[in-house]
């Protein structure tokens, strides 16, 4: 079943001045269950390729659909709403709310999904024990490390019950030893649970883990390296 | 959540915060204080006017305002006393009969303004008595008088003097009489203490020769408010055009005018001391929305539409700038408190430029509610006002490279 389907993506930035081709015609899909890496040299469009992906951009050219949604066709607020329920999204470091405790950046989220305080409580709690952070959650973000605070991200992303997670460079920030707790957690949770998970990285400790690796070179696809495909 | 949110958000930078709160504290606390002594000071002017002298409203026989002559005096018809001092919004009326004479006494001369007062009545309303600096208060008809210091003082009279009055009466009839002086008052309007001669009422009528005769009806009431409605049911009351009923404002239009000119004055020191803040105020709330850029990027980026994320923007800065008021009233309050039961006396120079303004020189502060009420009204349309740049911030925002910032 696929979650993800791209075709012909290009995206030009500065059109209209001097043109730069961050995406030239790239198209994949992805399917449910996947642990997929998006690897690529700086300035090879990675993260252009996941802020269309997630919706966060619109390419210049092209479609994308994500569970059979053209995401071209929706309204601003539509779209937020589709990202809400549909994609997890990660970020690089220090993307959590640095006001709100651990256990209330998770529920936020759910918040935004109109969950009773009772649900959303019991789940943030699941998945705080989840990702290994059980006890830590009054904690604020400035009293966690950066790999603990990643994991708090990680069960944000999954607390409103996504279609997939993208996660872009989510290991930058981080030492080894947060970083192999990390992708273990994600490596679990797409094991276990069946959880799709596209992260960009450059980070051969996170390319090592993944099943698939899409290698993107000056705004192309150059392989798709996929390991459950041709093992 | 929001209002967490928002309660947290405001505390993240917290001298930024406390300086943002102090701030508009100092503004609602000056503001306050300038409003208060304002109001305080328009009420003693009005009280001062209105309740010691022309009342709230006053009824007339029609033309007696334009020209304030003793042929346009009048015997107020039995039923209509009867009828408005059945009216609860009534808290009393003083029938009066004014003009002006010569007083005399020794080699001395003064046209004075002669008052014929019914003296129990006119103590219930006006506390006249409590004025009283020398002798005694007037008690009924007899042929004493009371008179302004100011004109003792000139004419060099003290009390058991007898002064010779002089002047013209109704219809033109000689006036003449003479008169034991029973006591000597000081009022806080200065053209009372240097002119104003009382009489009992049936003494200044058979002085004037116009028996059962008054020139007003002057009228209070317990509620200002109800002024326009009281005057048009004494009107309808009446029901003809023989008389006129005019309020205070109609009387003293000069007055009216005096204190919306200062309120404009005061109201524009205010406008000016608000722009001051407000340039402090828009720079808290642009520090809050441009390093919240990442924030807010994310926040679109996990769900969370603009509109929620202006309006908890808006939310921050209006509970940070109603902090802001409710602290400047906590502190101004008790001061104001103060001031209002103990009013600073005024002296030297300035003190006689308030008299001869006709103003007691005094400085009155009020605590109606107005004052605090006015301020958060003024602070929570500067927030919102100012609050557009982070609305606007947020509405523009691109949330892929407020990711990147």
């Amino acid at each position: 079943m696929k979650v993800i389907e791209a075709k012909n993506i290009t995206k030009v930035y500065n059109a209209d001045k001097v043109p730069v081709n961050a995406l030239r015609g790239v198209s994949f899909s992805v399917d449910k269950g996947e642990f997929t890496a998006i690897v690529g040299p700086s300035g090879c469009g990675k993260s252009t390729l996941l802020n269309i992906v997630g919706g966060l951009d619109s390419p210049s050219e092209g479609e994308i659909t994500i569970d059979g949604k053209d995401l071209s066709n929706l309204k601003e607020n539509k779209l937020i709403d589709f990202r809400l329920n549909k994609i997890g999204f990660v970020f690089q470091s220090y993307n959590l709310i640095p006001v709100l405790t651990a256990k209330e950046n998770i529920s936020l989220i759910m918040e935004l999904q109109g969950l009773s305080k009772k649900a959303r409580d019991d789940r943030a709690m699941e998945l705080l024990k989840a990702v290994g952070l059980e006890g830590k959650e009054h904690k604020k973000p400035s009293e966690l490390s950066g790999g603990q605070q990643q994991r708090v991200a990680v069960a944000r992303a999954l607390a409103s019950e996504p279609s997939f997670i993208l996660a872009d460079e989510p290991t930058a920030n981080l030492d080894s030893v947060s970083t192999n707790n990390l992708l273990d957690i994600m490596a679990e949770m797409n094991r276990e649970k069946g959880t799709t998970f596209i992260f960009s990285t450059h980070d051969q400790r996170v390319i090592n883990k993944a099943r698939r690796v899409i290698k993107l070179d000056d705004g192309l696809i150059v392989s798709d390296d996929n390991m459950v495909l041709n093992p | 959540m929001y209002l967490k949110l928002a309660w947290r958000n405001i505390w993240r930078n917290k001298r930024r915060t406390l300086i943002t709160l102090a701030s508009i504290a100092f503004a609602v606390f000056f503001a306050s204080i300038t409003q208060s002594m304002q109001l305080g000071t328009y009420a003693n002017m009005i009280s001062n006017s209105v309740r010691f002298y022309t009342g709230y409203a006053q009824i007339h026989k029609s033309g007696y305002w334009e020209e304030k002559s003793l042929d346009n005096s009048f015997a107020l018809p039995e039923n209509i006393t009867e009828v408005l001092a059945g009216n609860k919004s009534i808290a009393g009326m003083i029938p009066r009969v004014e003009s002006f004479s010569l007083v005399a006494y020794g080699e001395k001369a003064k046209a004075a303004m002669l008052i014929g007062i019914d003296p129990m009545k006119e103590n219930e309303l006006t506390s006249l008595k409590k004025r009283l600096t020398k002798g005694q208060y007037l008690a009924g008809n007899e042929n004493s008088l009371m008179m302004g210091q100011g004109l003792a003082d000139y004419l060099n009279v003290s009390i058991g003097d007898t002064l010779a009055l002089i002047g013209q009466g109704y219809h033109g009839i000689n006036a003449v009489g003479k008169y034991h002086v029973k006591g000597i008052i000081e009022t806080p309007i200065a053209a009372f203490n240097d002119q104003a001669i009382y009489l009992p009422l049936a003494t200044a009528q058979f002085y004037f020769g116009m028996e059962d005769q008054v020139t007003s009806l002057a009228i209070n009431v317990d509620d200002e408010a109800k002024l326009e409605r009281l005057k048009a049911h004494i009107n309808n009351q009446l029901g003809s055009d023989e008389y006129e009923v005019m309020t205070w404002r109609e009387m003293m239009p000069e007055l009216v005018q005096q204190i919306e000119l200062d309120y404009v004055s005061g109201r524009i020191i205010l406008f000016i001391l608000y722009i001051i803040i407000g340039f402090g105020m828009f720079g808290t709330f642009l520090m809050m929305a441009k390093e919240r850029t990442y924030e807010f990027g994310i926040l679109v980026a996990i769900g969370m539409r603009r509109m929620r994320l202006k309006l908890l923007s808006l939310l921050e800065l209006v509970m940070l700038s109603f902090g802001g008021v409710l602290l400047g009233v906590i502190i101004s309050l008790p001061i104001l408190t103060i001031l209002h039961f103990n009013p600073i006396p005024i002296s030297g120079e300035y003190a006689e430029v308030y008299k001869k303004f006709g103003i007691e020189p005094v400085l009155n502060f009020s605590i109606s509610p107005v004052i605090f009420t006015d301020q958060a009204t003024i602070i929570l349309v500067l927030s919102l006002l100012l609050g557009i740049y982070p609305v606007w911030h947020i509405h523009r925002l691109r949330v892929v490279e407020a990711i990147r910032s």
